[in-house]
């Protein structure tokens, strides 16, 4: 049950487009929707995947973010260069928590930036022998890398600098794969499109390297795609498939390796987790190599039972049944936590914001603690996420696309959730406004969430969140006393 | 003309998409569907329309073609 009703909804979101000038609002009424589960089609109600409008404050990143941040970074055994000023990546960096194993600055650089810092006169007058320059000293710093990808910053597109050119012919002298790529902040309308260019890049100088060549496999090679090991989530997931019988030879992108991305096309299945970021190659691998793939949902244990079967479809009875056998060992478990955390749960409200996968993912994990999610929205989301996503939510629930600042503080005040589950950028805002708030995209510096181990922890937080007695403590003393009515009245 | 690629749905029928624009749609109809010619007007389910060169049917799916589209663009 929504809490609201569809006609209060629909009345809700044009309330708060009231403020916006007429051209503003016709523009963001396309973006807000009301949930109905019996549209076939997303874009029936909801447009998504355009330009943010001038003015309002968007949660979006760049092409960079999409590629640098997203695609790329966590491959731990390259080094991916920050083509172009030093702020893009310094800001960024280390800031997604891409768990990984190895020893940062010896055969590992996940946490590193490393930059060619473009000064005035690089721009004038091409930053081409800087690169050259750059990947040298790499070389000779940090020769256990793997590889080095070059991740263009604006300026490399608009002052038309040829990296192609310089990384190959750095590949061919250090006989090392040096991958350009042209993921410019100002390509496309959010970091969407720079997932599909890394992607693309990755199909074009990474992913054929190793065919023809010989690869001892199994019948139960799989690839885990999409899944950026935050905060630990791959390992959470890998267990559980090497549980079931299945060999993982490839973890995309979270504590993944170059070696990992060139022996995937081997594998019999690619399972891809976040759709939004790796659907493009998985595509790819299905139509070159004849890889079929499966979207398949790790959080919560109704969703995770329910991929675990459908994982195990792909393979033999002996699959099937060690999947069975995973699912019956870790019931007991489940069990005791939903025991313990759903009835101090029931029935809370959250309202989503994040990216990717997430805002229609972990509905499922919500729901077997008895909470519900009344709202939720991607940042940069396409048709075919929202398409997905309207099944999984209730009726009447609201759908927000690139939601700006102001449109979810309205939301929120007006719905009045027990949580909200955003990034760090709304932290602040709803907490101060009296709302807990969970960070979806970094677990706020806990998880994984991933997988059975996941669960638990998420249960934990989630309660954490709840029960933090500050929450009862929003009125400051002197204002209790005197003002006990006005509060009354106010609330 | 635009590059476009056919693959198997999940739950039967066939899925369209279009890599430059990011645009996954079902198709809901398809001209030709013999061994020996398949292909023609594609109908999609958000309304757009291609058209594709008619081929032998591809022995295996997934399939990257060139497709024009008719009619005006659908978003
Ligand atoms: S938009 Fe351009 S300048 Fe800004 S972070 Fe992205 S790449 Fe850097």
């Amino acid at each position: 049950m929504a809490v609201l009703t569809r006609d209060e909804t629909d009345a809700l979101i044009a309330e708060v487009l009231e403020v916006y000038p007429e051209k503003a609002k016709k523009d963001r009424a396309k973006h807000l929707a009301v949930n109905d589960q019996s549209v076939e089609q997303s874009k029936k109600c909801i447009t998504s995947n355009r330009k943010s409008l001038p003015g309002v404050m968007t949660i979006r990143g760049c092409a960079y973010a999409g590629s640098k941040g997203v695609v790329w970074g966590p491959i731990k055994d390259m080094i991916h260069i920050s083509h172009g000023p030093v702020g893009c990546g310094q800001y960024s960096r280390a800031g997604r928590r891409n768990y990984y194993v190895g020893t940062t600055g010896v055969d590992s650089f996940g946490t590193m930036n490393f930059t060619s810092d473009f000064q005035e006169k690089d721009i004038v007058f091409g930053g081409d022998k800087k690169l050259a320059k750059l990947i040298e000293e790499i070389e000779g710093l940090f020769p256990l890398n793997k590889g080095i990808s070059v991740q263009s910053e604006c300026p490399i597109g608009l002052i038309g600098d040829d990296i192609e050119a310089v990384s190959k012919k750095a590949s061919a002298s250090f006989d090392k794969p040096v991958v350009p790529v042209r993921c410019e902040g100002f390509r496309g309308v959010s970091q969407s499109l720079g997932h599909h260019i890394a992607n693309d890049a990755i199909r074009d100088w990474v992913l054929d390297k190793r065919d023809g060549q010989p690869h001892e496999s199994t019948p139960y090679d799989v690839a885990i795609i999409g899944d950026y090991n935050i905060g630990g989530d791959a390992w959470a997931t890998r267990i559980l498939l090497e549980e079931m019988g299945l060999r993982v030879v490839a973890q995309w992108s979270g504590d993944g390796t170059l070696a990992e991305m060139m022996n995937t096309p081997k594998v019999k299945l690619n399972l891809l987790h976040c759709y939004r970021s790796m659907n493009y190659i998985s595509r790819h691998m299905e139509e070159k190599y004849g890889i079929p793939y499966m979207e398949y949902n790790f959080f919560g244990p109704t969703k995770i039972i329910e991929s675990l079967r459908k994982i195990a479809a792909f393979f033999d009875d002996s699959i099937k049944e060690k999947c069975e056998q995973v699912i019956a060992r870790y019931q007991p478990m489940m069990d005791e936590i939903i025991a313990k955390y759903r009835p101090r749960l029931e029935g809370k409200k959250v309202m989503l914001y994040v990216g990717g996968l997430r805002p229609r993912h972990v509905i499922g994990a919500y729901e077997d603690l008895g909470m519900e999610v009344i709202g939720t929205g991607y940042e940069f989301g396409h048709n075919d996420d929202y398409d997905r996503t309207i099944k999984e939510m209730g009726d009447a629930t609201l759908l927000y696309d690139d939601v700006t600042g102001f449109e979810l503080e309205e939301f929120v005040k007006r719905l009045k959730p027990d949580m909200v589950g955003s990034g760090i950028k709304e932290k602040y805002i709803f907490q101060k406004m009296g709302i807990p708030l969970r960070q979806m995209h970094s677990w706020d510096y806990s998880g994984p969430y991933h997988g059975y181990d996941g669960f638990a922890i998420f249960a934990r937080d989630m309660d954490i969140a709840l029960a933090n007695p500050v929450w009862h403590n929003m009125t400051p003393p002197w204002k209790k006393t005197s003002d006990a009515e006005n509060e009354a009245i106010a609330a | 003309m635009a590059n476009i690629m056919i693959r198997q749905a999940e739950h039967g029928g066939l899925s369209f998409y279009l890599p430059k624009r990011d645009l996954e749609a079902s198709i809901e109809s398809i001209e030709f569907d013999t061994p020996e010619k398949w292909g023609g007007e594609l109908k999609l389910d958000n309304g757009g329309a291609y058209y594709i060169e008619p081929i032998a049917r591809p022995p295996r799916l997934p399939i990257s073609l060139r497709a024009r589209r008719l009619g005006a663009a659908e978003d």
